[in-house]
């Protein structure tokens, strides 16, 4: 967290300047965005080392918001443990819920009715919406349109709504249980998801012109933060990260789970079209892409959607067989990796996850090398990080 | 018959009648207007994010300016140590005075001009040039980092983006003959189509073909001086989102609201030229009713109002571009400055100057 | 030369519409409400505070049990057979007084994990949302309906009435074991009488210091 070792030795280098003739040695400036910070997402601390305005390292400091979860989960029942695992990224809460009762499910062997795995992939959805909606909002407002962030928010709030008419909370749900769901859909819920594809689909183009085509905002991010491809798989980049790379690299096509492989959607790459293949541009286009295949998915859900009991398989004590597990989903930020050790009790006895922003942000010092400081904050931007979910 | 003449009669003493002439613009115009300016930035900026603005202090919040003043009169004037004192109290009063200064040569109406210096333009670009003092001796007295590079990038800034300003400046000067502005107005009378963005007064071939050149001339001296006053997509010195607040991050209380009230008052000097030198000054575009009525003391009103409903018109387009574009990094500022505008200014003088010598 | 005039003209298009973009919204109505003044319609499921209605409550500890941060604190009393609690509403007998039924709402997480374990429905999830307090300590909610001499009252009647239990069970077990020493004594003095058989077995009840009778051994009679 605070690295004391390596402060001492800058602050000694910067006092030795050498004053000889010819050989004026410049000393790098350290310039500290601390934890407070208008467009850090959350409590982030960056150090970044300067030459002028051209940065020459950035060393990332987390683990202010480090709550403990993977101890504490020793200590929870398994069900017990979800509204935990919303917690973690609480901006994309659904999915991490998912995550864990696919997990816990493969663990226990529990088959689970069709109408619940419905369920369960028609809120996904719409969490990898809203979720991006948020990216692409602050996404937005950093750079300095401070616009399109309020429209992305008004269209996020529709989603919001509709889960709190299912499950009667907006942001932290606890609604995805081990073998299936809390509640079942409210009845008007269909037609009003129905209502809000829709809607949905012009605000995309609507979101495309203000801020996606717009030549100022292409000169900020084209050709800024450029990841090639086998450097993002070195790095372990997963997610519209490594998809706007280049690759196309899907959980929910590669190593399905759940029923996505009924749904017929594309994988959206990134191509370089404003820039090169990687830069910011092309991490940010692939969100907007992902929100349209969401909206395809959803529609395709929404009319298959088959009858039955929700809560009927959800057991009434979750006593896993002695075993381990690694599950992965694929969250809106990345995959999203579950590891469960069970020794035949009722709390687990180790819980660790694999969170997909702690695995992206290791890779801002490569990404942030020889640009300057108003590119750091688009960089970050791009890379799309919950600090709930770095620190857990 | 001017105010001046006016005020003369009234006192009998010359220095008091310019005294009081000079303070008018302060307190008729610029304070009154800094007011509105400030709600109407907040409510454009609302209602084109679906949202409402203040709307609890006065009639659907009317009075939010007030309070805001209230407030920040009250606030304690924090000063951080190691501060360099005299260059951070004198900051906001340069700056200040820099945008203010710039409006006794404005024409209101045709009774109402500050001074009638025949140097007009000539000095309103000289003397808005103090700003870039004042924000440096901000950046710098503040001892913070932050505020430094604000103030250093906003300076750069300021003293690019003149170059293109004076190039367009100089075209209208080509085109009319005169660096007076009272003069620059009263040539365009009559109705709409003898203001300059439409060729200027007089018929003729030149006029036709002044018409594209002088849009691009008009496109770049609002780009430009949109740059000056540091207004998105150029707010790189106020940036939010990367510096905090950039040069008057450390600037609290009245100081502040000084920093504030200036960022309005430059705002409307500069539409207030654009006005001037391109869509008529004073003019009204449909003829006055003072005339058709016979009442002639009711045209310097009509023309003041005219005035200033242009004015406001390019401040409410000036709010609505920085609600709707990014920002632009520094040195894409530059850029754009000086492999853009620059060229494509100088291209536009010479073509212009052409056609007014055929 | 080319793409220096098609830079130009792409920004002054992107610009241009962008901003008939923002000013298309500038005629739209809001979409925010004025908050205190106007309160939004919130839907039946919502989680809001939590509400205990103590007439139905059994005291099965089901709710503290899943709670997933330990918010809930119950403790109870058991009844004495002679006295009538009641029934609740689904008609279930409730056997046990609540004595300490404390929420600290300001730990709970809002998760809804107490309500689906309680069998009579009786701790459930209200729309009120608006509950701040000045000190933390009002935070605690306490649901119980007895007053504190009441419950004092309760855990008296219960410890005197266990004690009277463990004493009349004594009084019964020495009667018991008096009246078994009596018969076995009387069985023992008739058989001597009887006939003497070498291998027959009788049993004696055994005798413990406190005169309790314990499990009878089987002892052979030599």
């Amino acid at each position: 967290m605070l690295d004391f070792e390596s402060e001492k030795e800058m602050i000694t280098e910067e006092n030795n300047i050498d004053y000889k003739s010819g050989n004026i040695k410049t000393e790098e400036m350290v310039l500290n965005m601390g934890p407070q910070h208008p467009s850090t997402h959350g409590v982030l601390r960056l150090e970044l080392e300067l030459d002028g305005e051209i940065i020459l390292n950035v060393i990332p400091h987390i683990g202010y918001l480090h709550r403990c979860f993977e101890k504490h989960c020793e200590a929870m029942t398994y069900p017990q443990v979800i509204p935990y695992t919303d917690r973690m990224d609480y901006l994309a809460s659904m999915y991490n819920e998912f995550g864990y009762a696919v997990a816990v499910e493969r663990l226990c062997s529990i088959e689970i009715p069709e109408r619940v795995e419905y369920i369960r992939v028609i809120m996904g959805e719409f969490q990898r919406i809203a979720s991006h909606l948020v990216a692409l909002g602050t996404y937005g407002a950093d750079i300095g349109a401070v616009t399109p962030f309020l429209f992305c928010f008004r269209d996020r709030e529709k989603i919001l709504s509709l889960f709190e008419m299912t499950c009667g909370a907006r942001l932290l749900y606890n609604y995805i249980w081990i073998g299936g769901v809390s509640h079942d859909l409210h009845p008007d819920f269909i037609r009003l998801a129905k209502e809000f594809v829709t809607y949905f689909k012009p605000k995309i183009k609507e979101l495309n012109d203000l801020l996606t085509n717009n030549k100022i905002f292409i000169q900020r991010t084209a050709n800024v933060g450029v990841m090639p491809l086998e450097t993002a798989i070195n790095y372990g980049f997963t997610g519209p990260n490594l998809r706007a790379s280049g690759l196309k690299w899907d959980l929910r096509r590669d190593d399905p789970y759940s029923i996505y492989n009924k749904f017929d959607f594309d994988i959206p790459i990134g191509d370089g079209r404003m820039g090169t293949v990687g830069d910011s541009w092309d991490r940010y286009y692939v969100r907007v892409l992902e929100m349209e295949q969401s909206l395809k998915i959803l529609e395709q859900a929404l009319n298959q959607i088959p009858e039955g009991d929700v809560t009927s398989a959800v057991p009434k004590r979750v006593k896993p067989p002695v075993g381990q597990i690694y599950s992965r989903v694929e969250n809106p930020r990345g995959e999203l990796g579950y590891f469960i050790m069970s020794n035949g009790t009722v709390n687990p006895y180790r819980i660790k996850v694999r969170g997909p922003s702690f695995v992206n942000l290791s890779a801002l010092g490569e990404l942030c090398r020889g640009h300057m400081i108003a590119d750091v904050i688009a960089i970050l931007g791009s890379i799309d990080i919950v600090l709930g979910d770095v620190d857990r | 018959m001017t105010i001046y003449n006016f005020l003369l009669k009234l006192t009998g003493s010359g220095i008091l009648a310019s005294f009081i002439q000079s303070l008018l613009p302060l307190f008729v115009f610029i304070l009154p207007f800094a007011l509105f300016a400030v709600l109407l930035e907040r409510k454009v900026s609302a209602h084109m994010q679906d949202r409402l603005g203040p709307m609890r202090v006065g009639y659907h919040g009317i009075l939010q300016t007030v309070a805001d003043i209230l407030k920040l009169i009250q606030k304690e004037d924090i000063t951080p140590t190691d501060t360099d004192k005299p260059l951070f109290n004198i900051a906001p009063i340069l700056v200040f005075a820099g945008s203010y200064a710039v409006f006794a040569a404005i024409p209101f109406s045709s009774a109402f001009i500050g001074t009638n210096i025949s140097l007009g333009l000539f000095y309103i670009v000289a003397v808005s040039s103090l700003v870039v003092a004042g924000i440096l001796m901000a950046g710098w007295a503040s001892n913070n980092k932050y505020s430094l590079l604000g103030a250093m990038r906003s300076a750069a800034q300021i003293v690019s983006y003149e170059i293109p300003t004076i190039m367009v400046i100089l075209t209208i000067v080509m085109v009319s003959g005169t660096l007076n502005l009272n003069t620059l107005s009263e040539m365009q009378t009559g109705h709409f189509w003898n203001w300059y963005i439409l060729g200027g007064p007089g018929a003729g071939l030149s006029k036709f073909l002044l018409i594209p050149f002088m849009v691009i001339g008009f496109i770049i001296i609002y780009t430009s001086t949109l740059a000056e006053v540091n207004r998105t997509p150029f707010d790189i010195p106020e940036a939010e989102s990367e510096l905090v607040a950039g040069y008057h991050t450390e600037y609290s209380g009245m100081k502040f609201a000084m920093f504030f009230l200036a960022e309005y008052a430059n705002m409307f000097a500069v539409s207030a030229i654009v006005v001037a030198i391109f869509f008529g000054g004073f003019q009204s575009p449909i003829g006055y009713l003072g005339n058709t009525l016979g009442i002639h003391w009711l045209i310097p009103i009509e023309q003041f109002f005219w005035f200033t409903m242009k004015g406001m018109f390019f401040v409410f387009v000036q709010m609505w571009l920085r609600w709707t574009l990014p920002r632009l990094r520094v040195d894409q500022l530059m850029a754009v400055c000086w492999k853009y505008m620059i060229p494509i200014a100088f291209v536009n003088l010479i073509i212009i100057g052409l056609i007014t010598y055929i | 030369m080319k793409q220096y005039l098609g830079n130009v003209i792409n920004a002054l298009m992107t610009i241009l519409i962008g901003m008939k973009v923002t000013f298309k919204h500038l005629f739209v109505p809001a979409v925010t409400i004025q908050y205190p003044t106007v309160k939004p319609e919130l839907p039946e499921r919502e989680r809001n505070r939590l509400y205990v209605n103590m007439d139905d409550c059994i005291g099965c500890d089901q709710c503290a049990r899943a709670c997933p941060v330990d918010c809930i604190e119950i403790e109870t009393v058991k009844s004495l057979p002679t006295e009538d609690l009641g029934k609740t509403s689904n008609g279930k007998r409730k056997a046990l007084w609540v004595t300490k039924f404390n929420i600290d709402i300001g730990k709970c997480c809002f998760c809804q994990l107490c309500v689906f374990p309680c069998p009579t429905e009786c701790i459930y999830m209200t729309d009120v949302y608006e509950f701040s307090e000045y000190e933390r300590n009002n935070l605690v909610y306490n649901f119980i309906t007895l007053t504190p001499q009441e419950v004092e009252e309760k855990k008296s009647n219960y410890a005197k009435f266990e004690e009277e239990k463990a004493a009349q069970k004594a009084a019964a077990a020495k009667k018991a074991a008096e009246e078994k020493a009596a018969a076995a004594a009387k069985k023992e003095s008739e058989e001597k009488s009887a006939s003497t058989k070498p291998n027959e077995e009788t049993t004696i009840a055994k005798k413990d210091a406190a005169g309790n009778p314990q499990s009878g051994e089987k002892k052979e009679e030599s």
